[in-house]
Parts: C-alpha cells; sequence; structure tokens
C-alpha cells in the first residue's frame, strides 16, 4: 500500500535547477520563510513539535523538543545560539543529503533559516564532508543567492531577524558526523567525541546553546510549517509520521534512491523501487542503516520499516541505507569489512574503542581460521566484547559493533 | 597562490583551520601541507604548531606528505567491497596499473592512490574518485580506460 513514492524532501528534485533561485521560488519556495518571519517563534516550535518530526540522521529524536530545549537553554549566558546543519554524511551505504544538497540545497537552507529563527540562532554552519564536492559547490552557490536576495544577513526579510550561514568542511572523518564531535571539529579542533551530558542544546559550539540537525531533518521544516502537524500526522505511521529517504546498493537490480512514506516494508522497497534481485537470486539479507546499523534477514521482509517496529526485531532504521544481499553472498565476509571500518575510524580517545575495535578484527579473523565447531564460541566472546565496548565507549562509534554482531547472531549464526 | 593570500581570505579564528588547511593543499599540485605551512597557520591563528599538526594528522584527507596530482580514492565500504569480483582487487588492479603501492607517488608525479571509507556513491558501487570525479560501476577493464584516458590528457 505504500510501495509509491511520497516526495518531502525530494519534493523538487529533477523538476528545478539547483542553482537557480528563482526556480525554487517559482515551485512555492521561501514562501514558507516569508510567513514564519511573522510568527512567533514559540507557534513554530510547537507545530514541529506536535508534527513529531523525528531526526533523520539516525537517531530518530524528536526535532521538536529539540528545538525548544535549544530556544529555552541559557547555555554559559552569553546570550548567543547556534544552528548547526550535519552534511557530514559518511554512514556506509548512506547518500540521502547528497542527492538533496545536489538537487535542492534552497529547501535545505530555508529549512535551517527556519529553525533558526525559531530558536533565535543568529549564526549557523553548514557541516559538509570534504568529499562531496559537488554537494559543497551547490550549497555554496545556494547561499550566495540567499544572501543577494536577503534572505540571509541582516534583518532577514525587513524583520528584527539575522542570520550569518556559512559552509565548513570536514576533511575525512567519520567520526565527525556525530554531533558533539562535529562541534569539535567546527571549532577547530581534532574530531574527538565530547562527553554527553551536556547534550548540544545546552552546551554546544564554544559553550552556547546549539541546534544539531541532520539535512533530511532540516528539509523537511518548511513542509510541516506550510501544510500544519495535523496534516503532516496522516503521512507515514503513527509513532514515525512523515516520508523517509531510502538509499539502495546491493544486490538489486536498480540501486538508488527512494523518499516514501515511514512504514513501507523492505520487500516493498526491494521489489518495487529496486526492481527485484537482481539475477532473479533469492534474498538472503539486508544491513540496515549502515556499519552502524543492523543485518535482518527474510523474517523481517515484511515489517513496517519505522523506528519503532524494527526495534522490536532487533533492527534499526538508521539513516535509511539498505544493502541488499543476495543467497551466495557471506554475512560474515560483509561483517569482516564492518568491523575493519571501525578499527580504522576508531579515535582512540576511549581505551575500550580503541582496544576493542583491533579485537573485533582480530577475533573475526581467527574465526575465518577456526573449524566450523569452535566458531560459535568466538562469536559468543565478540559479542560480549562489542557489549562491553557500547557500555563504556564515550560516543556511538565504540558503541556500534554490537549492532551489526548481535542481529548476526540473531539471524545469521550458521552463516558465521 | 602564497599562504599569505590563502591566509588572508579567513578571518584568523580556529574556526576557519580546516578551511584552511583544505585550501593550501588544493592549491599545493603535490595536495600536500608542509611543515612551513603548518607553522604559518599557526602563526596566523596564534595558536601552537602542535595543534595544527594534530588536526592535519587527524583528518584523513590532509597529507604531510607530497601526492600526486591526481589522487585516485578507491572506496573499501562494505557495499563497494561486496560488489567486487574479490575484496580489494581494484585497488590491486589500480597498483598494478600504475605500478605503485597505496602512499606512493608515480615517478612523473602524477598519481597516488588511497583506500578511504565509504565515498557515499553506493548506488555506482565498486566507486572511486580520482580528484573530485566520481567513477562507478566499475571493473579491471573499466579502471584501465580511466586511468589511460587521464595518462593521455597529461602534458609532458
Amino acid at each position: 500500500m505504500n510501495a509509491k513514492e511520497y516526495r518531502i524532501a525530494l519534493k523538487n528534485v529533477g523538476r528545478i535547477d539547483p542553482a537557480d533561485l528563482d526556480q525554487y521560488e517559482a515551485v512555492g519556495g521561501i514562501a514558507t520563510l516569508r510567513r514564519s518571519l511573522q510568527a512567533e517563534p514559540e507557534k513554530l516550535i510547537e507545530e514541529l513539535t506536535r508534527a513529531n518530526l523525528r531526526g533523520r540522521g539516525g537517531a530518530g529524536y524528536s526535532a521538536g523538543l529539540k528545538e525548544r530545549y535549544a530556544s529555552e537553554s541559557a547555555g554559559s549566558g552569553s546570550g548567543l545560539r547556534y544552528i548547526v546543519c550535519n552534511a557530514d554524511e559518511g554512514e556506509p551505504g548512506t547518500f540521502k543529503d547528497r542527492v538533496i544538497m545536489e538537487n535542492d540545497p534552497h529547501l535545505l537552507i530555508e529549512g535551517i533559516i527556519i529553525a533558526a529563527y525559531a530558536i533565535g540562532a543568529g549564526r549557523g554552519f553548514i557541516y559538509i564532508r570534504g568529499e562531496y564536492y559537488q554537494s559543497i559547490e551547490r550549497v555554496k552557490t545556494a547561499l550566495q543567492s540567499c544572501y543577494e536576495r536577503g534572505y540571509l544577513g541582516k534583518n532577514i526579510l525587513g524583520s528584527d531577524f539575522s542570520l550569518d550561514l556559512s559552509v565548513k568542511l570536514g576533511a575525512g572523518s567519520y567520526l565527525c558526523g556525530e554531533e558533539l564531535t562535529l562541534l569539535e571539529s567546527l571549532e577547530g579542533k581534532r574530531g574527538y567525541p565530547r562527553i554527553k551530558p551536556p547534550f548540544p542544546a545546552e552546551h554546544g559550539l564554544w559553550g552556547a546553546p546549539t541546534l544539531v540537525n541532520n539535512v533530511e531533518t532540516f528539509a523537511h521544516i518548511p513542509y510541516i510549517i506550510d501544510k500544519g502537524a495535523p496534516h503532516y500526522l496522516t503521512i507515514g505511521t503513527k509513532g514515525s509520521p512523515g516520508t523517509k529517504i531510502f538509499t539502495l546498493s546491493g544486490d538489486i537490480n536498480r540501486p538508488g534512491y527512494c523518499e516514501t512514506e515511514m512504514g513501507i516494508t523492505l520487500r516493498e522497497l526491494i521489489e518495487h523501487f529496486g526492481q527485484g534481485m537482481k539475477d532473479g537470486k533469492n534474498f538472503k539479507a539486508a544491513l540496515l542503516g549502515g556499519a552502524a546499523g543492523t543485518f535482518v534477514d527474510e523474517t523481517v521482509l515484511d515489517t513496517p520499516m519505522t523506528y519503532d517496529s524494527l526495534k522490536k526485531k532487533g533492527a534499526v532504521l538508521g539513516s535509511g541505507a539498505v544493502m541488499v544481499l543476495a543467497e551466495g553472498r557471506s554475512v560474515y565476509d560483509m561483517t569482516v569489512s564492518i568491523l575493519e571500518f571501525f578499527r580504522h575510524e576508531s579515535c582512540g580517545k576511549c581505551v575500550p574503542c580503541r582496544v576493542g575495535t583491533q579485537l573485533l578484527t582480530d577475533m573475526i579473523a581467527e574465526a575465518g581460521l577456526t573449524k566450523a565447531s569452535a566458531r560459535q564460541e568466538i562469536l559468543g566472546r565478540m559479542v560480549d566484547e562489542a557489549r562491553f565496548m557500547a557500555a563504556t565507549s564515550l560516543c556511538p562509534l565504540g558503541q556500534s559493533p554490537i549492532m551489526s554482531l548481535e542481529s548476526l547472531a540473531r539471524y545469521f549464526s550458521k552463516d558465521f | 597562490m602564497a599562504r599569505k593570500d590563502i591566509t588572508d581570505k579567513y578571518p584568523p579564528e580556529m574556526e576557519n583551520l580546516l578551511l584552511i588547511l583544505i585550501e593550501i593543499q588544493e592549491r599545493n599540485a603535490e595536495h600536500y601541507i608542509s611543515e612551513e605551512d603548518m607553522a604559518w597557520v599557526a602563526e596566523y591563528l596564534n595558536t601552537t604548531l602542535s595543534s595544527v599538526y594534530g588536526v592535519v594528522k587527524y583528518y584523513s584527507m590532509l597529507s604531510t606528505r607530497p601526492r600526486g596530482r591526481h589522487i585516485a580514492r578507491v572506496c573499501r565500504s562494505p557495499v563497494c567491497t561486496m560488489m567486487q569480483e574479490k575484496p580489494e582487487i581494484l585497488f590491486e588492479n589500480l597498483q598494478d596499473l600504475l605500478e605503485i603501492s597505496e602512499g606512493e607517488v608515480t615517478a612523473d608525479g602524477q598519481f597516488s592512490i588511497e583506500k578511504v571509507e565509504c565515498l557515499g556513491q553506493c548506488e555506482k558501487a565498486p566507486a572511486m574518485m580520482i580528484n573530485e570525479e566520481v567513477y562507478g560501476h566499475l571493473d579491471q577493464q573499466k579502471l584501465a580506460e580511466i586511468i589511460g584516458k587521464l595518462r593521455r590528457s597529461i602534458v609532458p
């Protein structure tokens, strides 16, 4: 029933020239910004909270509540507030933010300006990973057009509200996609995670209250403010309203992206949007949510893809990455690749993560050389190690290997 | 472009450190950041050489060693790994084509090769980037064509 596109974040993709602000305005862009600036900031936060927009970066936390905390927090008392767009998309299998930035950068910027007005932020940054050259160029061009039209800068559209928004770049660190680490990077430091709490809404950039949202999350804001929360709540499911962009890769006929209502099933994604399994092979597994995600088998094919229903299956929606594995593929091999990734990207600050990611790659290599009967015991030890890491590491990196390992043990222990 | 022309474009705040370093590296034909560059930036930002060095060493896109004019970045994400005939075969092909290993530069200074984490080009897996260009659906033959074409475009 959900197997059709429903475009909110991608509504203008392919319809307008991403470098042309006139075209964006011709399809209704900026109108919501104009109206928002007439509204009480509090009303905007209320609308967003009622719409129950959940963070599309993967955590699924209420975007409205985040705005509320950032707007109410006194921070260190300087009165300054910041807004940050996390465009450091690095989760393996994920490329949704790139699609938005390359095709509709003005929508992203409009969402950021509205959110900045809602929380009273005077300065903001879009932190884009350094390898996304085309995204960087398009967002920069769009920012310049917005400044020229008076949608950014001092006294936006004649109001009292001013916002300075600029692009900052990452330089090849997966960890900087984690919000507190991203703030460290913005401050010109090595990307080491901070202890949380305090969260950015309370103690963010340079100690000031800061709202950090993912690109896709910001791209929903103009739509929600324009159409209202009651309408938004009719899309998707009760606990996960709205749409989600899924990025499909692996053994399917048409890898790519699609935006659909929350609650679509994995089977619909593969059959309808992926146009079925490649070479007519059978489905074996999918890795949902990237390297920091979970494996599922065919028993999850008909589970609605929402934050909560996947959780019941020991799985996550995460960033919306869906990597499909056909029969004949090895979940073990893919896990080797995932663990190698974490070993490489661990920053080394927390000992359990620094040592643990190395241990896990050693253990899985050991399992590969061991006779089949002894492997289950090694897998058990790996899950224990990963659980210990999750309990004792500061940031999501050290907390992630447990995701793939636990789901592997649940669905594919025979494959190990 | 002289170092000063680059730093002059940015207010002397630590928040601009990465932008300055990235631009210095991009404008250097050998795509690296020298110790003199780091000392210059440290002085401009009124910080220590060690803090600049620490940042350069942390971020994998930044290099303290000279690299080729063309940097090939081969994606080794789980998807790109799976979609190759066997893991790392494309990187090996590339090494053979260019007769260099990871971290080395070809004798003519034109190429160097790196393994990188997910480039976010998964719908075209297996993928790589050379400079700002993305190449997808790679196999051995396509790699040879891409490198051959780039080599022919180089004016000696």
